[in-house]
């Protein structure tokens, strides 16, 4: 038992540490930036006194915004939670682009292109809502799979390129985020996209058959895709820990070249990862649609295949911490927008707290050496492989 | 018996297959095929330059046929040297351009191009994209991968914006956008170098917190305080002397403000010093083979540490470009995504200094080529045009341009005694 407890605390050492760090530089950006603080720079006392209000006042609505709010509370304590349900709306499509950027980790592929993947399952889902009248289930069941299955076509592209030529993942998928922008923007253009009677590219909403039922009501956004979120990192344990082609990905993943002498084809684990991740993220982007979005738009991916690596990055690439990861960086998003509109403290900030956690997890050699600590375990940061890997 | 090729032979083969197909096919399309209109006009003269030619009217249908018909000339002269064993670059490249020529004589019929225009443009586009490029350069041939351009050409950008906008001078700005881009490139080396982070995800989390920042910085401070913290002054255009009065030359090259002329000796600088002096020869020696480095003397991570910063220095004089070099006041994330385009032309241009100058010259051009036609109103949709410099980098890193290779310790931190 006690070894377990000490396992667990040396687990949660580095991103405990590295929140801490995180949340201390981004409240020193919110105080100097703010002028009511910065204006009595004068008197020392004054200056900490309104910089801890400042800073306060937006860590609590950051909260507000992302948990639990009492404010909100007119006939039952339930609805004190409604940002929280809003967290998870936000954090579903996260869970599945991370859990693609995660996969790909565990081959030693850094999968950049989730954004991309995203959006071709975005499009496939929606076209399939929207174009097609399905009994209820079937329908949503249908249009989930067009998604998934052009988005690991388009993953399995870069896969495919990758094992065939040696081509650099990174930036086969930055190349083909950019290739996917585009094309979605000149799809919603077409008459089979563009919504009937409008002009801005939006595509028609999906039937209701084809949306994902709400769980909490007409009030919450809440949606049965946080259920397939989690079947989906559930999966993923399982396909990494439990099968064979699994096992064939970790393999590639630590030690290409000692896979290849016992006998896995490197080319076929690589277009197959890259598969399984853009079904994943393209699971991502079907869900998105038919849960929250109910109609394609240019923007439908905004900033959710990025994010996805962030995630991925906190979590370890482990399905759980994914899942976690998710879940916080959902959080800071939703509440971010709370922070903003309350104490106009600008939603981006959270970006940068986002990347600060990203990048201190990332170099746990860093952690030590600020906290002189002797022990830390520095053996679980990610690599990626270089050029010629 | 199977004769055996070299590999220089091989891609030649390579290049030669692909360019006869893409002359005759040109030849079958634009040759064949009617255009809209009757004519096209090319516009030569932009500013105030001699004047040999005006315009030239060109019959459209004609136009593409001769055009076509130079490429594949070119074409068979390729052939010819391929099978002399020599070097295809130039029937390669004629051909190419008579192919481009063939395809704008005919798809802007009866409009016109503005030629010098075109060409001008382009290089602006590609202005940022080769400073990004050159900073990729200078950290990669000495062993560290650098996916942090975006981040420090975005910097450089902020801070020029900031500083020329607050002193109201532009040269403030200029000299402030280097220590902006170096301040990314500490971040970089000290996390790369000292605490052996992995450095493709160092760079993309940089990307990220320095989107993040300027984005809360915009729109705490730049959006309500327009007028103090973001209206910069621009560098005038200076025209140099008589060179600036060349027909169509004079425009593109001469006729640009400093930040362009900057760019023509930073290319050459590092050119030059990358292969022509010590520091050179021992940049690339620790890119290639850092424990040979060091054990003829060579302190490998602190030569890797100071080309990071060099590189900086680079990339910010690219941020700058797009504050006072170009349109003035900043932009929420007015890069967008220039750096992974100008680290595309690096390994484009295969880790050497003109192949990624000329990389990004065509990206430049490409996206500009885009612009000008969605303007004259041609029928391609303007989204497939804009993807066209992506494709391109596909296919560069794919191998159809020969297989790339990056610099053999690149990405790989060094620490005496053992390899991770």
């Amino acid at each position: 038992m006690k070894k377990v407890i000490s396992r667990i605390a040396q687990s949660i050492k580095l991103p405990g540490l590295s929140f801490l760090m995180a949340f201390t530089i981004t409240g020193i950006i919110i105080a100097l930036s703010d002028e009511k603080v910065m204006n009595k720079i004068g008197s020392p006392i004054e200056f900490l006194k309104s910089a801890g209000a400042s800073v306060g006042n937006a860590y609590l609505a950051l909260f507000q915004g992302s948990i639990y709010d009492n404010r909100l509370i007119k006939g039952n304590i339930f609805e004190g939670f409604y940002p929280f349900f809003e967290t998870i709306v936000t954090a579903t499509p996260l869970i599945l682009t991370g859990l693609s950027v995660a996969l790909a980790f565990k081959s030693g592929l850094f999968n950049i292109g989730a954004q991309g993947q995203f959006i071709f399952g975005a499009i496939g889902a929606s076209y399939v809502g929207f174009r097609f009248d399905l009994p209820v289930g079937i329908h949503i069941i249908a249009a989930a799979t067009a998604g998934m299955f052009l988005a690991a076509i388009w993953g399995g592209i870069v896969g495919f390129l990758k094992a065939r030529t040696g081509a650099h993942e990174v930036i086969l998928t930055i190349m083909m985020n950019y290739i996917a922008g585009y094309f979605i923007l000149w799809l919603l253009k077409t008459k089979t996209f563009l919504r009937p009677g409008r002009i801005d590219p939006i595509a028609p909403e999906v039937l209701d058959s084809a949306k994902l039922p709400l769980l909490a009501g007409e009030n919450f956004r809440i949606h049965a895709g946080i259920f397939i979120a989690l079947a989906a990192a559930l999966f993923v344990w399982w396909l990494l820990t439990k099968t064979t082609i699994g096992y064939k990905f970790r393999a590639v993943g630590a030690n290409s070249q000692a896979a290849r002498t016992a006998g896995i084809s490197v080319p076929f684990v690589i277009t197959a990862t890259m598969m399984i991740c853009g079904a994943l993220a393209g699971l991502g982007g079907a869900v998105h649609v038919l849960g929250s979005e109910h109609s394609l738009n240019a923007d439908v991916a905004g900033s959710l295949g990025f994010d996805a690596i962030t995630v991925a990055l906190l979590g370890r690439a482990q399905p759980l911490g994914t899942v976690f990861a998710a879940l916080l960086f959902g959080a800071l998003h939703t509440g971010g927008r709370m922070m903003q509109s309350n104490t106009g403290v600008p939603l981006d900030i959270v970006v940068v707290t986002q990347g600060l956690i990203v990048l201190f997890i990332a170099a746990p050699v860093f952690v030590r050496y600020i906290f002189r600590l002797k022990k830390l375990n520095t053996s679980a940061a990610l690599t990626s492989k270089g050029w010629n890997g | 018996m199977k004769k055996i090729r070299s590999n220089v032979q091989k891609r030649r083969l390579q290049g030669v297959i692909i360019i006869s197909l893409l002359s005759s096919l040109s030849f079958l399309y634009f040759g064949l095929l009617k255009p809209g209109k009757d004519v096209t006009t090319f516009g030569f003269v932009l500013n105030n330059e001699w004047v040999i030619i005006k315009e030239w009217i060109i019959a459209s249908q004609t136009g593409a046929r001769i055009f076509s018909a130079i490429s594949l000339v070119a074409s068979a002269l390729a052939i010819f040297a391929y099978k002399k064993e020599r070097t295809i670059v130039f029937p390669v490249a004629i051909a190419s351009f008579g192919i481009l020529m063939s395809f704008l004589t005919w798809i802007a019929s009866g409009k016109f191009i503005p030629f010098t225009g075109l060409l001008q443009g382009g290089l602006l586009l590609s202005i940022p994209l080769i400073f990004g490029s050159m900073s990729g350069l200078v950290c990669e041939r000495s062993g560290v991968i650098n996916i942090a351009i975006e981040g420090q050409l975005l910097a450089s950008a902020f801070v020029s914006g900031v500083v020329a906008s607050v002193t109201q001078q532009a040269w403030w700005g200029l000299l402030a956008a280097p220590f902006a881009g170096a301040a990314i490139s500490y971040l970089l080396a000290t996390f790369a170098i000292k605490f052996s982070v992995d450095q493709v995800i160092l760079g993309f989390v940089i990307n990220v917190l320095v989107i993040g920042l300027t984005d809360f910085l915009y729109k705490k401070l730049l959006i309500p305080h327009q007028n103090t913290w973001n209206s910069p002054p621009t560098f005038e255009v200076i025209p140099i002397p008589i060179l600036s009065k060349i027909p169509v030359l004079g425009p593109i090259f001469f006729t640009q403000s400093i930040v362009v002329y900057l760019m023509f000796a930073i290319v050459a600088g590092v050119t030059f010093a990358l292969y022509k002096t010590k520091w050179g020869l021992r940049t690339r020696a620790v890119g290639e083979h850092p424990t040979a480095a060091d054990t003829v003397g060579i302190d490998v991570n602190k030569l890797r540490f100071r080309n990071v910063m060099i590189a900086g220095f680079i990339a910010g004089v690219g941020g700058a470009f797009y504050t006072v070099g170009s349109v003035g006041a900043f932009g929420k994330e007015m890069t967008a995504g220039a750096g992974f385009i100008a680290l595309a032309a690096l390994i484009f241009g295969k880790w050497s200094p003109i192949g990624a100058l000329f990389a990004a010259l065509l990206f430049g051009f490409a996206t500009n080529l885009q612009s000008t036609l969605s303007i004259i109103g041609v029928a391609i949709p303007s989204e497939f045009m804009l993807m066209v410099p992506y494709i391109a980098t596909i296919i560069a890193v794919t191998g159809l341009v020969g297989r790339v290779r990056a610099p053999a310790a690149d990405g790989i931190p060094y620490s005496r005694g053992g390899s991770h």
